[in-house]
Formats: C-alpha cells, structure tokens, sequence
C-alpha cells in the first residue's frame, strides 16, 4: 500500500510534465494538422535556458531564495522557448502552409534534429548537472519498513501544472483569442471569412504550446537534476504519445493522456522491471489505439451536411 | 449615376490551370439586392469567394467602396464589412449557436453584442432556442439561419450569401428570403444571393445576373429575366421536372 501511494505521487508528478508538453502536440495539430515533430526539442531547450539562466543569476546575483529563482527560470524560459517557437513556425513551417501535407512534417524532423545538435555543439554533449533545488520532502505515512513522502519539487510541479492548466482552460474556451484559435481548428477558411487572421492565430498557438513546454522543461530539471541535449527525444516521444491517447486535438485528453502515461512508466517500474516500462507505455497506447482509434478524448468526426 | 457599391471588372479566376472565372464584371449598388443565378459548376461560388480574395482573382479588379480589394488578404477584406454566408453554410460544428455568433461579432470587438443578438433573434426566434447547442446539432434550416445570422452580426454593409435555399423545405426558404427582403427594406442592406432556385432569387432581386460556364451571358432587372424565354428554358420550366 505504501508502495502504491508513493509510485501514485511519482507518477502524477511525471504524468503533469508529460501532460504540459502534450498540450503542445493536441493544439498544433489541432490548428494545422502537422505533428510537430520539433515540440519535444524546444522542451528540451527550455530546460537548457532554465539552466542557462539559473547558473547566470548563480553569477551575477549569488545567492537569492529558491523560490525566486525558480520564477526568474519560469519566466525567461517562457519568453525565450516562445520566441523560439515562434521563430521555428516563421521559417520553417509557414512557407510550406498549402504544399503538400508531408513536407511541414518532414521540414519539423529537420527543425528536431537542427535543435538537439545545435544544443549538442553550443553545449556540449556530456549530462549537465544542476544543484538540487527544492529536495525537502513531507512524509506523509510513516511505516517501518516504507515512509510515503512528497517532496516540496513534487509538489511544486503538481501546484504549477493545476495552475497552468485552469488558466489556459480558460483561455481556450472563455476568450475570443481561444474562440479565434478554435474556429481556425475548425474551419480555416471560415475564420478568415469572419475577419480572423489565421496566420496570427496559428503563431500565437505555436507561442502558447512553447510557452507551456517551457514550463514542462523548467520542472523536468528542477526534478531531475540534470539536462541533457538528448532530453528532447524521450520527453517528446511521451508526450506525442500521450497526445494520441487521449485523442490528439483535445486538450483534456492530453492531459489525461500525459497522466496516464506517467502512472503506466512509474507503476511498471515500482512492480515490474525498469527496462520494459517504455513498452508497457507503448503497448497500453497501441491496444487503446485497437478499441478506440480517435483516443481516449477525441471527438470523431460527425458532420452534418 | 453614383459608384456602385461593389464593382467587379475582368475578373479571371484559376484553380490551377483550369480556367474557372472568364472575366466576369458585375456591380451590386448600394441597397441593392442583386443574384446571380446559374447551374452546377457555372462558377457562381468561384466568384463569392473570389470577392474575398480565396482563390485570389488572377485578372480583373475588384473595387468595394472606392478601394480595390482584389489583392487584400482575406480577414481584411472581411473587415471592411462585407460578410458572407458562404456555400455549405460552415457553421463550427463543435461551437454553440452564440459562440457561432460571437465569431461573427469578432470585428466589431462586440461593440452591440447585446443589440445585434436580438436583432438577430428577432428575425430568427429559432435560434434563440438553440442557443447553447452545438452548432454541428442544428438542422440544415437552422444552420442557414445560424450562417446568415452570424454574417449579420458584423453589421455588414453587404451581405454576400451563397445559395441559402439549398437543400431546405419550401416553409424555410420562404422564412428566409422573407428575412433577406426585410433587412434589405428596413436597413438598406445591400446583398448580393447566389441562387439555383431561380425562380424566388429573381423574385427577390432588383436586378440579376446568369452564369454559364464563368461568363455572365445575360443580366437585367429581375422581373425582365424572369420574362425571358431562354432563362425560362433553362432555369425556370427545365427545373420542374
């Protein structure tokens, strides 16, 4: 039991990352029907300028509370990983809009690649090491043989996913900027009959998926520890998978999806072996696939004519 | 005479290679109602949405208000308040009927949001009903009355409506070109119907237009067309079968 609740706590903590980056996936391809297949490597390069800038303040301020350094990271990160995005759908994926369907995507696997080796190259390709931040931790049961515990990052995490998420909630279906990214999800050409600037629209979705992908990245290396040029890969993979399982274009399902995936990894590590905890991932994802193609969330396609 | 409210002059328009529009003029005056009728595949809806600049007109020019328009993007075009209910009525399936209408009011930054609800309430008590339904849910009555309630809510100075009556009972039709007629009497609303039906459009029109294969070949007052025995032939007795 004491097992359960710990792993329950670690998976809902890797499941609230998975679930921020997913988010990125189901809204871009909601909008503009590409997977972009580049989102895990600007998670990967939030993380980078989280550290980047935690190491700055190291050395132009010294020391100052944890709490304030974290905001400081959450913050740059945001605005720099948002600028990035930005950048990357400008050049990469904008001139291709109206030609053939494969060609964003292949021209996103580029943008992936260009971003694990630029950061490889500029940072070099060993692990890098951030100092623990937030490791106290409350322990929550204590039994002889098993103290359940969450530490103050785990709970930081989950705090900041809630947050972020009520927020954007909100954003997606109570504003006319989230009714204008909607009607373009919906139909395109329609939102421009109606006065909305759908390449705006599509920038802005592309600025708010990095802007959370940032936070995702912020708390992976708050969490772990450590950053890695490589960390996009397997962050990512999660995520898109994620995205799918709960029904790519919907934003609950990603959410439910990044969970889901969290808990599967974290209770077949904790019960079965380490090794095989991808493929249990997977594999839950491929027999929801069998039984219910459009995921857990996704809305089939019903139109009236 | 005064410029027209909408003038278009040599309008060619592709997809592709093909040739669909072969220069088309045509003006829509300030409140007029104009048609434009014509059969499957004439090119009636090629030049709606070239008005809008998607297709973008290869040729020709398109002048809306003194200012030409035919190489502007599409969402400023919209801003100068013309308004389309366009072919298929494209109704977001997966928003409410006031979402539907909100996105309508977007341009005005929902200035006389409360006001034009109940404008457009008042002409379809129908929609009010449905208010919080998903769009996708309606029947395909009040889906046109959604699309043309939703182009009304720019206040638009010309409405563009692509065949409203289609694929709707007669009882609907007439609730709807009603509608049309009195926003036109009323509020001087300029509107520009392409239609099949031919028979009600030129009943409703001031003037009209027929289309054949992208070229306007007759154009005149409504009732002069309706009078003419090949528009007769081809639009009007030929479709009773």
């Amino acid at each position: 039991m004491e097992v359960f609740l710990q792993q329950l706590i670690n998976g809902i903590t890797l499941g609230s990352i998975y679930g921020l980056i997913a988010i990125g996936y189901t809204m871009v391809f909601g909008i503009i029907g590409m997977v972009n297949f580049a989102h895990g490597d600007v998670f990967m390069v939030s993380a980078f300028i989280a550290m980047i800038t935690f190491l700055l303040i190291g050395a132009l301020v010294g020391s100052v509370p944890v709490v304030i350094a974290i905001v400081l990271m959450l913050v740059v990160a945001m605005v720099l990983t948002s600028l990035w995005n930005w950048t990357i759908e400008r050049v990469a994926y904008r001139p291709l809009r109206g030609s053939f369907r494969l060609a964003p995507l292949i021209s996103a696997i580029g943008v992936s690649i260009f971003l694990s080796n630029f950061v490889q190259v500029t940072q070099g390709p060993r692990n890098k090491p951030v100092p623990g931040m937030l490791n106290d931790v409350i322990i929550l049961v204590e039994s002889p043989t098993y103290n359940v515990a969450i530490s103050y990052k785990q709970i930081m995490i989950m705090v900041v996913t809630a947050i972020l998420l009520a927020a954007f909630w909100y954003l997606v279906q109570k504003t006319s900027l989230g009714r204008a990214q909607r009607a373009c999800e919906q139909d395109r050409k329609m939102a421009s009959l109606l006065g909305i600037d759908v390449d705006r629209t599509i920038s802005i979705t592309f600025v708010m998926g990095a802007a959370l992908a940032a936070v995702a990245g912020v708390m992976y290396m708050v969490y772990y520890g450590v950053v890695s040029f490589s960390d996009g890969f397997n962050p990512g993979v999660k995520a898109f998978t994620a995205a799918v399982l709960g029904g790519i274009g919907s934003l609950p399902g990603a959410v439910v999806g990044g969970l889901l995936i969290g808990l599967i990894e974290v209770f077949w590590s904790a019960y079965f072996t380490i090794d095989y905890k991808d493929v249990a991932a997977f594999s839950i994802l491929a027999i929801t696939l069998i039984f219910m193609p459009q995921g857990l969330l996704g809305k089939p396609e019903v139109e009236k004519v | 005479m005064t410029e027209p409210l909408l003038s278009i002059r040599g309008v060619k328009t592709y997809y592709g290679k093909i040739i669909a529009l072969k220069g088309v003029d045509l003006d829509v005056n300030e409140g007029e109602i104009v048609t434009l009728i014509g059969a499957n595949g004439a090119g009636k809806s090629t030049l709606m949405m070239t008005i809008f600049g998607s297709p973008r007109a290869r040729e020709g020019k398109i002048v809306y208000q003194g200012s030409d328009i035919s190489r502007m993007p599409t969402h400023e075009i919209a801003r100068m308040r013309i308004a389309q209910s366009p072919e298929g009525r494209r109704i977001f399936p997966r928003m409410s009927v006031m979402e539907n209408l909100q996105m309508g009011a977007a341009i005005n930054d929902f200035a006389h949001m409360d006001e034009d609800l109940k404008r457009v309430f008042d002409l379809f008590p129908r929609l009010k009903e449905r208010i919080n339904q998903r769009g996708g849910t309606l029947s395909g009555g009040e889906q046109q009355m959604l699309a043309i309630a939703r182009a009304l809510m720019s206040r638009p100075k010309l409405l563009l409506l692509d065949e409203p009556s289609l694929g709707l009972a007669p009882l609907v039709v007439k609730l709807i070109f009603d509608a049309i007629r009195d926003l036109n009497r009323t509020e001087g609303l300029s509107v520009f119907l392409v239609e099949q039906n031919a028979f009600h459009a030129l009943k409703l029109a001031h003037r009209g237009y027929v289309m054949v294969n992208g070229v306007i070949t007759m154009s005149g007052s409504g009732k002069e067309l309706l009078e003419r025995p090949e528009v007769r032939a081809a639009y009007l007795e030929g479709g009773r079968h």
